[in-house]
């Protein structure tokens, strides 16, 4: 039977079905702080490790477990981070929020012991520590999962669980050991993953949970997670948010970085806001609300992040019948599109609504006999090169991987697609100072900032290369626009501006199907909602009837059935 | 009382240490080997033995260009020095063999002969890119074997030994000669540096090449036909190769299967120094020039102070080793490892 019904009193926008009530008793428990404190007192042996000549502070219930005094850090004349003091309770979680290039990941970096401060003092449990590497962060009790995962891919779960600290005896690996252990503590923290399986054949998701028990098993003082649900789907989440509950209640101090504003009142116990390399402030949950948090962030105000999109649906631009792909992600598709109006794929995180674009772009091999309609002409064998030439654009979810050349120059992205225009080339050669123009102008227009012309996009932030992505497709004519996960990474400034450049789009009669995990983002944006769910479309949703409920009752009916079994 | 002394970084250090992450380790080898060698041997700074240092770079700097031109596609070509020795054996042998038939036709028999040996370089240039643009082999791999096969066809063409019977006008037109005081060859050198540098920077098929080395799914996903591409890198790599081979027979005046092997190493170092990266799509022309200039000054400066030649490549092979060791270090200062 699905749990229906019960998400009305919660205020989560994401929230799926599952218990949420148990993660607010796990967060909103009043004490936790003292008991995890009183615990950390109870191992005082723990403490008395890597002194030399202080003398030994005693771990008080309301001590802090970790502060930062006045950390600054600069790469050859930037500062990435300015006189920033933090700290970090046993039993907490802090989040740490801001725009991209903020200052947050090179502060976890200098907590995990990736980099070193150029000034500042970070004390652990009362003692000045200068951590010189990440292993010798791991020995304070200071473990992080990044988003780039340290796991070697082609090594079992099991073995990646414990490498470096295998267990077995005289140089030989217990197997019976690893096996036995790695089982357990999987067990333990609800993730159901085969312990044999090579790493490099989980998903993204799964690779995640590897990660997390690999710095759970170090038995640390902090956790740092970064980012930890960009990848994983609504359940994973609730299964990481009961584990981060758990962490807490043994007086794991836990920090948390997201772009999420919903999580962090979902889990959050205080929030530290960071701007340009600088704190700006530190603040209780309870005293703030989301509103105040985006204004901390940005330095303005932030009216409405989702613009109101009139709908004015045209001619049909592309048209799926039953659309099936050589590798059985997506199985019997059918949807349209027309133009003026923006349709959104909703589902979960691998349900196959990416392979929906993918397929349409000609990036993902149609079934024999399959075939797309795109402005009235049946097309078997997509490829990008043809879809350009019709008015086809796509947006891949994977800036790195598939958008953007990160080393080379805002310029040069920007300008690749429409060098074979006979503006910017004559018999080959390229008439650079039309393509400076135009390329500029191109990126005033998405708003990229400060603009770097001639600066690699590996410097910009998630938000900025979004942008330059957007200002590259911007080149061409377009009369469909398809977008995966769109703001991925996306600070929140730059989602308002990407949002209302959607808008500006569906005036001028563009249509667009619009793909993403981000729940609030296809509900607010969308005219039309198709609901995938197995490579199948589950429901379609127009005007009023888009709602979270609807949507989230099309996501789990099926899964809820199958766990009642 | 650890972490918080704020120590002002010396001016000077931080000077070096500016110039070092803009400007990478070259100009700083360049200065050493200069210093180095000039203060050992005073002709190293004449004017005679600049013209010698431009010359023999030439055939460096004409096979590193086309090295570089696949290295920016993140591939690699380690059948260079293979193409050499098979375009300069079938330079020599299609050269001789047309003057047996026509002893007078000396500049036909020249023509075909150079024609034949450019053809050959293109032509093992080709195989290699069928083998990495069509059939997806890993550039190491299809050039390893290219480097057997064509070593293997130039072994057996020339049977081992020397291919003689070439006009001795060849030799003096291509690498004697001197237009206004200036060996001919760097008049090929200098051109063929400025072809590579109008393709890189000027035409749309070499913003491609650079296109494909930092992101081959972009290039695709952006409509361009990435494979043409690719295969034109090894195709020019190839030319040049063969190019080179045609110029150093008309320098030693006989076809040769041993020629050429040390320039696989040699180009993939001045590159390397010159800041083109291995992993594809960073690279400029000009830098490369520099880091051919600077293996050339190595090689001509231990020639100098005689250093024995087998100890030469034991430098050759650390200069390598420490250019690439200063880049990452160069990355790691500049902070790029973090984002990366």
């Amino acid at each position: 039977m699905p749990r229906s019904g019960s998400d009305a009193n919660v205020q989560c926008k994401n929230s799926g079905e599952s218990e949420p009530l148990i993660l607010i008793d796990g967060s909103g428990s009043l004490q936790p702080i003292t008991v995890a404190a009183t615990l950390r007192t109870l191992s005082p042996d723990k403490q008395r490790s890597g002194t030399h000549d202080e003398p030994l502070p005693l771990a008080r219930p309301e001590a802090e477990l970790l502060t930062l005094r006045g950390v600054s850090k600069s790469f050859v004349g930037i500062k990435a981070l300015e006189d920033v003091d933090f700290d970090l309770k046993a039993g907490e979680v802090h989040v740490l929020f801001g725009e991209n290039g903020a200052g947050k990941s090179t502060l976890i970096n200098i907590i995990a012991g990736v980099l070193r401060p150029d000034h500042g003092v970070l004390t652990l449990q009362g003692q000045n520590k200068r951590l010189s590497s990440v292993v010798d962060a791991r020995k304070s009790g200071i473990a992080a999962v990044f988003q780039e995962f340290s796991l070697a891919p082609d090594l079992a779960v099991e073995e990646n669980l414990f490498l470096g600290v295998e267990p077995g005896r005289m140089g030989l690996l217990s197997k019976r050991a690893i096996r036995r252990q790695a089982k357990a503590a999987l067990a333990n923290l609800g993730f159901r993953l085969d312990p044999a399986a090579r790493v490099g054949s989980l998903s993204r998701a799964e690779q995640q949970m590897v990660e997390i028990t690999k710095a759970v098993l170090t038995e640390p003082k902090v956790i740092i997670f970064d980012e930890p649900t960009a990848s994983l789907t609504e359940r994973e989440v609730r299964e990481l948010f009961r584990l981060i509950g758990r962490l807490k209640a043994e007086g794991v101090g836990i920090v948390y970085i997201t772009h999420r504003i919903s999580e962090i009142f979902e889990i959050g116990d205080r929030v530290t806001v960071m701007r340009d390399g600088r704190k700006i402030q530190t603040v209780a949950l309870e005293d703030v609300d989301a509103t105040r948090i985006v204004e901390l962030m940005t330095g303005r105000h932030i009216g409405n992040l989702y613009p109101t999109i009139a709908h004015k649906p045209g001619r049909t631009l592309l048209r799926l019948d039953k659309l099936q792909t050589a590798d059985g992600s997506v199985r019997g598709v059918a949807l349209e599109v027309r133009a003026g109006e923006i349709v959104g794929l909703a589902g979960l995180v691998g349900c196959g609504k990416s392979e929906i674009g993918r397929a349409c772009f000609g990036l993902c091999r149609l079934a024999m006999g399959s075939s797309i309609a795109f402005g009235g002409d049946l097309i078997t064998r997509p490829t990008p090169r043809r879809m350009l030439k019709r008015g086809l654009q796509y947006v891949p979810s994977d800036r790195r991987r598939e958008g953007l050349m990160f080393e080379r120059s805002t310029r040069e992205n920007i300008s690749l697609p429409m060098l074979a225009d006979s503006e910017l080339s004559r018999a080959g050669f390229l008439r650079r100072s039309v393509e400076r123009a135009r390329a500029r102008h191109l990126a005033e227009k998405m708003g990229v900032t400060p603009l770097q012309m001639e600066s690699p996009v590996i410097q910009y932030s998630g938000g900025n290369q979004q942008k330059v992505v957007l200002a590259k497709i911007m080149s061409q004519d377009m009369k469909l626009l398809i977008l995966d996960e769109p703001t991925v990474g996306v600070d929140v400034a730059s989602k308002a501006e990407i949002y209302g450049f959607l808008a500006g789009l569906i005036e001028t009669g563009v249509g667009i199907l619009l793909i993403s995990s981000d729940l609030p983002e296809v509900l607010n944006l969308s005219h039309r909602v198709y609901v995938i769910h197995d490579g199948e479309v589950r429901s379609h949703l127009a005007g009023s009837d888009i709602s979270e409920r609807n949507v989230l009752h099309s996501f789990f009916n099926n899964d809820a059935a199958r766990s009642a079994q | 009382m650890t972490a918080s002394e704020s120590r002002p970084p010396e001016l000077g250090g931080n000077l070096v240490r500016r110039l070092f992450v803009r400007l990478g380790i070259l100009p700083f080898f360049l200065i050493a080997a200069i210093v180095l060698f000039s203060s050992i041997e005073p002709r190293f700074l004449s004017p005679g033995n600049f013209v010698n240092i431009a010359r023999q770079s030439t055939y460096l700097l004409i096979v590193s260009l086309g090295q570089m031109i696949v290295l920016l596609t993140a591939g690699l070509d380690l059948s260079i020095g293979s193409t050499i020795a098979l375009a300069s054996v079938v330079t020599a042998t299609v050269m001789g063999g047309m003057l047996v038939i026509d002893p007078t036709a000396v500049w036909l028999a020249i023509a075909a002969g150079s024609a034949a040996g450019i053809a050959t370089g293109v032509l093992v240039g080709s195989v290699n890119a069928i083998g990495v643009a069509i059939f997806n082999v890993s550039p190491f791999m299809m050039t390893l074997g290219m480097l057997s096969i064509a070593f293997g066809l130039a072994l057996t063409i020339s049977g081992g030994s020397p291919v003689y019977g070439m006009p001795d006008v060849f030799g003096t037109t291509f690498a004697y000669d001197r237009v206004l005081g200036i060996p001919i060859p760097i008049y090929i050198g200098v051109a063929v540096f400025a072809l590579v540098y109008l393709l890189l920077n000027w035409t749309r098929a070499g913003r491609y090449l650079y296109a494909l080395g930092s992101n081959a799914r972009a290039v695709h996903l952006s409509g361009i036909h990435g494979v043409s591409y690719l295969f034109l890198a090894y195709v020019l790599c190839g030319l040049l190769a063969g190019a080179t081979g045609v110029l150093l027979t008309a320098r030693v005046q006989s076809g040769e299967a041993n020629m050429g092997q040390e320039l696989v190493l040699q180009s993939i170092a001045a590159c390397i120094i010159g800041g083109v990266s291995l992993f594809g799509g960073i690279g400029r022309v000009g830098n490369v020039l520099l880091g051919v200039i600077f293996i050339t000054l190595l090689t001509n400066g231990m020639n100098m102070v005689r250093i024995d030649g087998y100890l030469q490549q034991v430098v050759l092979g650390a200069v390598l080793i420490l250019a690439i060791i200063a880049d990452q270090t160069r990355l790691r200062i500049a902070g790029h490892t973090l984002t990366r």
